[in-house]
C-alpha cells in the first residue's frame, strides 16, 4: 500500500487550479498502486470543512488541514514533513507553480527524499511511481526512479488534468503544528498585488504576445496597433521579463506565474520562448513568431517562424491585415 | 554583514547539449560559463555593499564541482566577490539535487553567512529548488525568485511574482534568497579585475573537510536515479521563412494565415 500526499494551494477561498490537477493525478495513480490520495492544506478561517470536504470530488479521500500563513513555503513543509512521518505517505506530488517548488525542495532536504521538478508525466510501474521530465530545452525526457521511501515529484504548470472522479466527502483532518523557527521568519506583507491595468486576455480568439525583443514599453503600440487590426475578439498579452519590467500590465502575463491560454492564433513577436512562457501558451492551435534570433526557442514549437525585424514587420503587417479585412 | 554566493558553471549557450550514452549524464565537457542567473545574485550582493544601508565586510562565492568549475569563481570574484570557496570530491560527482543541496549547506556551515543568496534557476537543470533544499538544512527562513529586495533593520523586504500577483516577503536575517533575473543589470568586470580574479583567495575543501556523510551524496547517495532517458513524441516542424524582402515576407504571413480562416 502507497498513499500519496498532495498540496493544495489556495487564494481568497479559491483552490488552485493546479493544485486540482495534481490531487485528481494523484487519485489516478494511487488506485494504480494500491493506496490512497490526501491532501495537505494550510490557511485561515477560509479553510471551512465545506471547502475542504470538495477535495473528494477530485479523489482525495483525507484532508489534513493546519492552521498557518499562506502563501509561504516554509511553513507547508513543517505540516507536510508531519503528516507523512505519522501517515507514511510514499510520494509527496505537487501542481505547477512557484510554492510547489520551494515546498517540494525544502521537504527533500527535510525528509532526505528524492525530488524530480519540471515533471511532465507520471506513471506506476508496479507499487512505484516513475516521473518523467523533459530536459535540455525539451529536447530530451529524462526518466526518475525513486529509492528510499519517500519520492517527491514537482510537476510542471498545466502537466495534470482536473478530473472529477470521487463522489463522496473527504474526510477533513486538523493536525497540531508547533512551526520550526526559520518557518516563522518569513512574513508575508502584501499578496496578490495587481500591477498595472486590469485587462482580459482569457477569452481571446486572437492574442498578440510582446517579449523583450520590443525593446522597450512604448513598443508594445505595435503589438496594439495589430491586435486592433485584427479587431474583433483579439488582445495583447506579454512575458514575464516585460510584466517585471513595468511595460505591460501583470493581468495580460502568459506563463508559469500568469495566465494559460489557448487561442486560435498566438503571435509571439520579439518572445524568445522560455519554458516558464511556453507551459501558458504551448495549446493555442496556431502559432506565428516573430524573432531575430534564428536559434530563438519559440522556433522549435511554432507553427510558422519569421527571422527578422519586428520593427519592420509588424507596421507592415499591421497594414495588411487591416487591408485584407477591408477587402 | 558576511554574503555568500552559490555559483556554477553551466554549457555555454552555444555548445550543443546532450547526454553522454556511456555514463547516462549530462556531457558537461563544452561548459564554460558562469550561470547568468547567478551574475545577478553577485550583483544584487554588490547593490547591497554599494547601498550602504547595512555593512558587508565580505561577499565569498561557493561552488560544488569539478575541476573546470574553478572558472565560474574566477568569473564570480571578477564581478565583484573577494574570495572563493570550491567544494570538490569525486564522492559528489552524481549528486542529485537534495545531495547537492545538502553538500552545499555543509560547505556554507563553515562560512556562517548572514545572506546567502543564488540565481533563481540554473540554464541546465535545477529550476527553482537548490535554494530551497539549502535553507532547510541551513534552518533559514528563504524565499526563491525574488525580483526587489531591501535592508529594513534586521530584515529583508523581497518582492516576487507569485500565483496570484506580486508578494512582498518580509525575511529575517540569516536568511537564503535566490533571485530572478528582473533584480538588476549586472556590471561587466574591468579589465583589471579580470586579469585580478586568479589571484584573489580560493579554498579548495573535499567533502570531509566540511563533514558531508558520504552515504548522503554522489549517485549512490542519491535518492532519485535518472540514467534512462527517451525521445519526445516528435512534432512536425514549423514553417520558417528569413525576411529578406519585407513587403514578401508580410505577404507569405497574410496567405498563411488566410488559408487557417484566422483574418
Amino acid at each position: 500500500m502507497a498513499d500519496i500526499l498532495t498540496y493544495v494551494l489556495h487564494y481568497e477561498g479559491a483552490l488552485n487550479k493546479n493544485s486540482l490537477g495534481a490531487v485528481s493525478e494523484g487519485a489516478k495513480l494511487a488506485a494504480e498502486i494500491g493506496g490512497e490520495c490526501h491532501a495537505v492544506v494550510v490557511g485561515g478561517d477560509d479553510l471551512t470543512d465545506e471547502l475542504c470536504q470538495t477535495l473528494g470530488s477530485y479523489g482525495a479521500t483525507k484532508v489534513f488541514r493546519a492552521t498557518g500563513p499562506e502563501g509561504l513555503a516554509q511553513p507547508v513543509i513543517d505540516v507536510m514533513a508531519k503528516v507523512i512521518e505519522e501517515h507514511g505517505q510514499a510520494y509527496a506530488l505537487f501542481g505547477g507553480g512557484l510554492l510547489g517548488f520551494e515546498i517540494g525542495a525544502g521537504l527533500a532536504a527535510r525528509r532526505n527524499a528524492g525530488v524530480t521538478m519540471e515533471v511532465t508525466a507520471v506513471r506506476a510501474e508496479g507499487a512505484e511511481l516513475v516521473a518523467e521530465r523533459p530536459i535540455l530545452g525539451d529536447s530530451k525526457i529524462s526518466v526518475s526512479h525513486y529509492r528510499g521511501g519517500l519520492g517527491i515529484i514537482i510537476g510542471r504548470i498545466n502537466a495534470f488534468e482536473i478530473a472529477k472522479t470521487g463522489d463522496s466527502a473527504a474526510e477533513v483532518i486538523d493536525v497540531e503544528i508547533e512551526y520550526s523557527p526559520w518557518s516563522t521568519q518569513a512574513t508575508m506583507i502584501q499578496r496578490g498585488e495587481q500591477r498595472g491595468a486590469d485587462v482580459d486576455i482569457e477569452g481571446a480568439d486572437i492574442l498578440v504576445a510582446g517579449g523583450r525583443g520590443l525593446g522597450k514599453a512604448e513598443g508594445f503600440q505595435l503589438a496594439e496597433n495589430l491586435a486592433a487590426a485584427f479587431g474583433g475578439n483579439s488582445a495583447v498579452a506579454a512575458t514575464r521579463a516585460v510584466v517585471d519590467a513595468g511595460w505591460y500590465p501583470y493581468a495580460a502575463q502568459i506563463g508559469q506565474t500568469g495566465k494559460t491560454v489557448a487561442p486560435k492564433l498566438y503571435l509571439a513577436a520579439g518572445i524568445s520562448g522560455a519554458i516558464q512562457h511556453k507551459v501558458g501558451m504551448q495549446s493555442s492551435e496556431n502559432i506565428v513568431a516573430i524573432n531575430k534570433d534564428a536559434n530563438a526557442p519559440i522556433f522549435e514549437f511554432s507553427d510558422l517562424g519569421i527571422v527578422g525585424d519586428l520593427n519592420k514587420i509588424l507596421p507592415k503587417l499591421t497594414e495588411a491585415v487591416k487591408a485584407k479585412k477591408g477587402s | 554583514m558576511k554574503i555568500c554566493v552559490l555559483v556554477k558553471e553551466v554549457p555555454d549557450a552555444a555548445v550543443e547539449k546532450r547526454i553522454d550514452p556511456s555514463t547516462g549524464r549530462m556531457d558537461r565537457s563544452g561548459e564554460k560559463n558562469l550561470n547568468p542567473y547567478d551574475t545577478h545574485a553577485i550583483e544584487a550582493a554588490m547593490q547591497l555593499r554599494e547601498g550602504g544601508a547595512v555593512e558587508v565586510d565580505e561577499i565569498v562565492a561557493v561552488t560544488m564541482g569539478p575541476e573546470s568549475a574553478i572558472r565560474a569563481l574566477h568569473k564570480a570574484v571578477s564581478l565583484g566577490a573577494d574570495r572563493s570557496l570550491h567544494l570538490s570530491d569525486v564522492s559528489l560527482a552524481g549528486s542529485d539535487v537534495a545531495a547537492t543541496g545538502y553538500a552545499l549547506s555543509k560547505a556554507l556551515e563553515k562560512e556562517q553567512p548572514d545572506l546567502v543568496l543564488l540565481g533563481q534557476q540554473s540554464d541546465d537543470g535545477e529550476c527553482y529548488t537548490i535554494g530551497a533544499v539549502v535553507a532547510d538544512h541551513l534552518k533559514m527562513p528563504s524565499l526563491t525568485q525574488v525580483i526587489k529586495m531591501d535592508v529594513e533593520g534586521g530584515a529583508l523586504r523581497c518582492e516576487r511574482q507569485a500565483e496570484y500577483g506580486y508578494d512582498t516577503v518580509s525575511v529575517e536575517l540569516p536568511a537564503v534568497i535566490s533571485v530572478g533575473d528582473a533584480i538588476n543589470e549586472p556590471r561587466y568586470p574591468s579589465l583589471k579585475a579580470i586579469m585580478g580574479a586568479k589571484k584573489k583567495p580560493l579554498d579548495n575543501v573535499a567533502a570531509g573537510d566540511v563533514g558531508i556523510d558520504p552515504s548522503l551524496v554522489g549517485a549512490d547517495g542519491s535518492r532519485v536515479q535518472c540514467g534512462e532517458f527517451k525521445d519526445p513524441p516528435a512534432k512536425a516542424a514549423g514553417q520558417i521563412i528569413e525576411d529578406e524582402d519585407t513587403a514578401e515576407t508580410v505577404e507569405k504571413i497574410i496567405a498563411w494565415l488566410d488559408e487557417r480562416k484566422l483574418i
